[in-house]
């Protein structure tokens, strides 16, 4: 199912080098791709697949879980085709720098910012790389999973034990 | 010699028309804008990061207080979310219901839209009129779940209970009168000379530059591009019902005000669909790895009683994967992104907040305008603070 994809099929063809995996769970197709790549797969996507609206960005924690800590997900939409891609790639807590898709769609500015804010994620190339929804002189990244449920200086929560 | 020096001004956090706490830093040369720097999360609750701790169960309420003018369309998307993440099927009433629901939301979040985004232009009359619609719908909400705002109506798998007797009336009779209350606002505003003044030609934002900085929902519309996710790719059911996407094409505030107004008439008209098609059944889908029990089993058999425990305290299991739901809420796409390790508790949850990246335009819509253009696009705009800080 997922290797009928259009993008899979296309993506295959052009960057067979940086896919690292494909996975399709309920419908929705996820391709894992290496860091170095990213900005020519997400240009490519946007300008010959027609994903031209990026409709999320984020990062998920694996602290512990996977080698390299981070991933930074992508969800892209079509419009004119209708239909959804969900870009993935690891980023370690040792270079914790990702090149910015600011440039691919501007929608990524403030999401990056997020995510920067969030998980202390850079951005490299971001126009205005600052904290979004913390204040500016919070320390630490509030979504990464060793930061406590309490805040910093706060016992920490034992209300649930399951 | 002429002062050519830009002045800077602060707007908010407490400022009537900046809908919440929004603060926005204005450089402005004489009465024109500059530069607009917005500053948001003072509503910052970390609703994400309360998720990763609680069981698919226990995140619904928080749901609810995201877009707190619309809390049953919050609840949709994420019981949707999860329901695919767990591939539950939901029963047809509980479908049904959920739409019906789902619509009159956005009927009320579009009244709150329409009143304030009048009161800042300076119609008054508007905003009490609108106001009083809205408190109809509140009603509906309180008779069904004993909540005007923080409904937790809906359930992982169909509804909490079943409406009760006279729902179906009162809402019958709400939408009969509903586009006769719609024609009172439109002699009020689309032809008031001051209203045309101050909304056609403002916050102008090309089609291109809409999708590209991510705008969704009507503000999406307003400039042209037709795409509504209840059409395009259905979801909860919306396939099987009839109705018009309405789309602008000036992309300007005008344009925007009569897409959301179309879109209030086409709501009432799915509402009616909807109804015609309620029949009597089951609205929890029979599935008790997942879902609640029946009230009734919990009060009158131990089993019941041990079930209901086991679900409220432990919740349950979701394989491994992660789902991505969007669905149109009254201010765009509102999408939930769960990631699971196969635990009671999500991994990572998403909330992709519509009025968030809307918000981004902001700039775009307004440098080299008037600061009283501004207070316009803020609301052609339909931003909630709860939902941008999370």
């Amino acid at each position: 199912m997922a290797e009928n994809n259009r993008a899979v099929l296309k993506l295959r063809e052009k960057f067979a080098a940086s896919i690292i995996d494909v996975v399709e769970f309920r419908g929705e197709v996820t391709v894992t791709v290496k860091k170095d790549a990213i900005t020519d797969i997400l240009t490519f996507l946007k300008q010959s697949l027609q994903y031209n609206l990026l409709t999320d960005l984020t990062a998920v924690d694996y602290l512990g879980k996977k080698e390299e800590r981070f991933l930074v997900v992508y969800l892209l939409c079509s419009i004119p085709n209708k239909d959804r891609l969900r870009i993935k790639t690891p980023v370690s807590e040792e270079d914790c720098t990702i090149p910015t898709a600011s440039v691919v769609w501007g929608t990524a500015n403030w999401l990056e910012r997020e995510v920067f804010d969030l998980f202390g994620i850079h951005f490299a190339g971001h126009p205005d790389l600052r904290r979004i929804l913390m204040t500016d002189d919070w320390v630490g990244h509030p979504l990464r999973k060793d930061y406590p449920l309490q805040g910093p200086d706060r016992e920490p929560y034992k209300g649930r034990l399951s | 010699m002429a002062n050519t020096e830009t002045m800077t001004l602060n707007m908010g956090p407490q400022h009537p028309s900046t809908h919440g706490v929004l603060r926005l830093v204005l450089e402005l040369d004489g009465e024109v804008i500059v530069k607009v720097t917005p500053h948001i999360g003072y509503l910052h609750r970390g609703v994400e990061k309360l998720s990763e701790h609680r069981t698919y169960h226990q995140i619904l309420p928080l749901t609810d207080r995201l877009d707190y003018l619309a809390p049953m369309s919050n609840n949709l998307g994420y019981i949707l979310a999860v329901e695919k993440l767990m591939a539950v099927e939901v029963p047809e009433r509980a479908e049904t219901i959920r739409i019906i629901m789902a619509e009159l939301t956005r009927l009320q979040s579009h009244l709150v839209w329409i009143a304030c985004h009048a009161l800042d232009i300076g119609a008054m009359t508007v905003f009490i009129y609108a106001f009083r619609e809205r408190e109809t719908i509140m009603e509906i909400y309180e008779q069904i779940s004993g909540a005007r705002m923080t409904s937790n109506f809906f359930r992982v798998g169909g509804l909490s209970q079943d409406v009760p007797d006279g729902f179906v009336k009162k809402v019958s009779d709400f939408i009969d009168v509903m586009p006769g209350y719609l024609d009172q606002y439109e002699g009020l505003l689309t032809t008031n000379p001051i209203w045309l003044k101050r909304t056609i030609g403002n916050g102008v934002i090309s089609a291109e530059d809409a999708i590209d900085i991510g705008i969704t929902g009507p503000a999406l519309r307003g400039s042209g591009v037709d795409w509504d996710l209840r059409r395009d790719t259905p979801y909860a059911g919306y396939e099987k019902y009839t109705f018009q996407v309405p789309v602008g094409e000036k992309c300007d505030t005008f344009d925007r005000y009569k897409v959301r107004l179309v879109e209030m008439r086409e709501s009432c008209k799915i509402v009616r669909q909807a109804l015609d098609k309620l029949k009597p059944g089951p609205v929890l889908a029979d599935c008790p790895q997942v879902c609640y029990p029946p009230k009734e089993n919990v009060y009158n058999s131990i089993e019941g009683l041990i079930h209901h425990f086991k679900i409220a305290s432990e919740g349950f299991y979701a394989p491994e994967g992660e789902v991505y739901q969007g669905v149109e809420a009254p201010k765009g796409e509102l999408g939930f992104y769960i990631v699971s390790d196969g635990g009671n508790m999500p991994e990572r949850l998403r909330i992709r907040p519509p009025s968030f990246i809307n918000l981004q335009a902001i700039e775009q819509m307004s440098v080299g305008s008037m600061i009283a253009d501004l207070v316009a696009v803020i609301g052609t705009l339909d931003i909630v603070l709860g939902e941008i800080d999370r």
